[in-house]
């Protein structure tokens, strides 16, 4: 390019933009992430928000239809940890090679960095991470339940406070409560290299089991079949319910909205299904992906390791109440104060299941819950074999679903 | 033997070039497109595994229980909106003709609900229906979740659309009743017809090409029903229509070649559908035969 003197000592106006899109956080811990790291970054680059839906599936919609169209716009993408396998398969993220890969590694949860890797290869760098957990009322429950029969019949002694609130509906939610069962009966979904599938007999009947006898019980909630995570916090946060399997965030919420029901609110690990053998419960969270088609794919790998590094996950665990995936912060005091429960929380994560790490996982996952949907309605035994033929259907993309 | 062509003929063929190629570009084109993937086994996301496969997919469609539930769950929607429709279009179209006092104001308010957007709609009366922030249950002192059961989320979904859609019907209604010869109605009434005679001897039959293009457009535009049921249930409680199975293949499985053949199956309904009006029911749409 030519240009006088005078035009090429000026700086450029403006480093380029970096489009992050990621689902709207609502605390702006995101945000001020973004900040700090283009601020850091010393004029290189400014990283946007580009905010998403909070519907897992909406956010996943989007992105795919702009992805497969190839839009050079997405530079870094909050990745659900279940998409990572299809983005990778399909072309449209790039993979995190040499000292990226290493440091993208370094000093963070081992069930993390196998969210992000598909094929051998690194995908995506940790950003936060999530499970549940069993809350339950200490005034109700002296000890909490290892198991999972002990906790149906602690609440049914329990009467009319013993409703255990759970995610019923035909959602992404109870795929997540099947797999979590299924995980911790020993079974699991795929065979190891994901092509097959696996669902062994004696496991995937006990979690079957379970879900309907939980869903016939007198301690189901009525609204069971229509329950999201959500309906479960508000219906906790009421006081009645004295279980609640969930994720961390009803924590906060219920010491903002229910300080009554929020000080005797205990925690735990989630309970068995096998008495003795602690439960595998299913990982969530985002990883930071590098879009394929970016302008600008060496300053995205820069950005990205920076928003994923620690003072970023710090804002996002002190603000946004998201757990970290760099395993030293849990050992930190103001991290202990947002997360009094981090040692159950750290264990719990260090033992998780992943959910099906197959480019076909979208469509797995509508297999589960459509064939799972209502709980109250399984049967155990004629239901194993109408798993297996459904995922194995939607392995083969057979059909419609 | 052919006719030859006059010079005006050909004018009018040359005038309406523009809007033909407009046509075989935006509608012909995709259809030939959706016609053409619906033959292969085409997955965006594993764009190297594209293949040939005959008919497999509409065999994967036409052997499945999703598409005839979805099929049976379409049907019932169309059913019970058009008719509901019909009733009550013809009630508003009535008052509309017949109205003495603010004419202009009677047909504004009734047609206002039609110039709401669909999803828009979809979701105000998915808030009205929603037990904790609705007004439904509070006027009728119960404590129902509409949208959590199979017939109630269907009464929802088929009220909403009787309520954006009804003045459509209306409107087409209207102008079928101004095409009613008044003396003919006068005379009637000298004979000494009562207003349900004259209404259902002679205002019906009169208006009976009017009233099939009407069910005709409205039965095909609810067939294709899906911004209210997906804001609405998104195919939960067993809602699922040809079109939300349609956009699930499409759009969230970016199965091009399964979902192709869906929105071709659908197309067919269609055509079916304007078919049985056409031939079943007589239905002139150039109205040639009294023109001559």
């Amino acid at each position: 390019m030519v240009c006088t003197l005078a035009a090429c000592a000026r700086p450029p106006a403006q480093p380029p933009h970096l489009h992050w899109y990621v689902f709207d956080e609502q605390s702006g811990a995101f945000a001020a992430a973004a900040r700090r790291c283009s601020e850091e970054s010393g004029g290189r680059y400014e990283i946007v928000l580009a905010p998403l839906p909070t519907d897992a599936d909406q956010q996943r919609e989007q992105l795919v239809r702009r992805l497969a169209a190839g839009d050079p716009d997405i530079a870094i993408i909050g990745m659900d940890v279940i998409w990572t396998a299809e983005l990778a398969a399909a072309g449209w993220i790039l993979p995190w090679e040499g000292e990226a890969a290493r440091q993208a590694r370094a000093g963070r949860l081992a069930s993390s960095v196998q969210s992000a890797s598909y094929d051998g290869r690194l995908w995506g760098v940790p950003f936060t991470t999530n499970t549940q957990l069993l809350w339950y009322r200490t005034d109700r429950v002296a000890k909490p339940p290892a198991t999972w029969d002990q906790m149906l019949t602690t609440a049914e002694g329990l009467g009319t406070h013993g409703t255990i609130e759970a995610q019923g509906e035909r959602y992404e939610g109870l795929t997540v409560f099947f797999v979590s069962l299924l995980a911790s009966a020993g079974g699991q979904v795929l065979s190891a290299d994901g092509r097959s599938v696996s669902l062994a007999p004696g496991p995937t009947r006990r979690a079957l089991e379970i879900m309907q006898r939980l869903a016939t019980s007198s301690v189901a909630d009525p609204g069971l079949a229509t329950a999201r995570e959500d309906q479960g916090r508000l219906a906790f946060e009421q006081g009645g319910p004295s279980f609640m399997l969930n994720y961390t965030y009803v924590w906060p919420s219920a010491h903002a909205d229910a300080p009554a029901v929020a000080a005797h609110m205990g925690w735990a690990r989630w309970p068995a299904v096998i008495p003795g053998r602690p439960s595998r419960v299913t990982l969530g969270g985002i990883n930071l992906g590098i879009g394929a088609y970016t302008r600008h794919p060496k300053l995205a790998f820069d950005a990205a390791s920076c928003l994923a590094s620690a003072p970023s996950q710090r804002l996002a665990a002190e603000r946004g109440g998201l757990p970290p995936t760099l395993t030293t912060l849990y050992d930190e005091p103001p991290i202990r104060r947002v997360f009094p429960f981090a040692e159950v929380l750290r264990e719990t994560l260090r033992d998780a299941v992943q959910r099906p790490q197959t480019p076909l996982y979208a469509d797995l996952s509508l297999a589960i819950s459509h064939t799972l949907h209502p709980m109250r309605a399984i049967d155990p035994i004629r239901d194993v074999a109408r798993l297996r033929a459904a995922v194995g259907r939607a392995l083969r993309s057979e059909g419609l679903l | 033997m052919r006719p030859r062509w006059s010079a005006e003929q050909r004018l009018a063929w040359l005038l309406c070039a523009p809007a033909v190629t407009a046509m075989l570009v935006v509608t012909a084109y995709p259809m030939l497109y959706a016609l053409w993937l619906s033959l292969f086994r085409y997955d965006l996301r594993f764009p190297g595994e594209r293949h040939f496969a005959g008919l497999a997919n509409y065999a994967a469609v036409l052997t499945s229980e999703v598409w005839w539930r979805a099929l049976l769950n379409t049907l019932m929607i169309t059913v019970g909106s058009v008719a509901l429709e019909l009733v009550l279009g013809m009630v508003f179209a009535l008052v509309m003709h017949r109205a003495l006092v603010g004419r202009r104001a009677v047909r504004t308010g009734l047609l206002v609900p039609y110039g709401i957007i669909t999803v828009v709609a979809a979701m105000s009366w998915r808030f009205a229906f929603d037990p904790t922030t609705g007004f439904v249950n509070g006027l009728l002192g119960l404590h129902a979740a509409w949208l959590a059961e199979r017939w109630s989320a269907f009464f929802v979904i088929i009220q909403t659309e009787v309520w954006k859609t009804t003045p459509f019907m209306a409107l087409l209604l209207l102008a079928g009743l101004t095409l009613v010869p008044e003396e003919l109605l006068r005379a009637a009434r000298v004979d000494g017809a009562g207003a349900w005679q004259r209404f259902f001897r002679i205002t019906l039959p009169q208006m009976r090409p009017v009233i099939l293009v009407a069910l005709l457009f409205r039965t095909l535009d609810a067939f294709r029903i899906f911004d209210t049921v997906y804001v609405q249930t998104r195919g939960a409680q067993d809602t699922a229509t040809v079109s939300l199975v349609g956009y699930d293949t499409l759009i969230t499985r970016l199965n091009l070649g399964l979902g192709s053949a869906v929105s071709v199956l659908i197309f067919v309904c269609v055509v079916l559908i304007a078919v049985l009006y056409i031939k079943g029911f007589g239905l002139d749409l150039t109205a040639r035969g009294r023109g001559r």
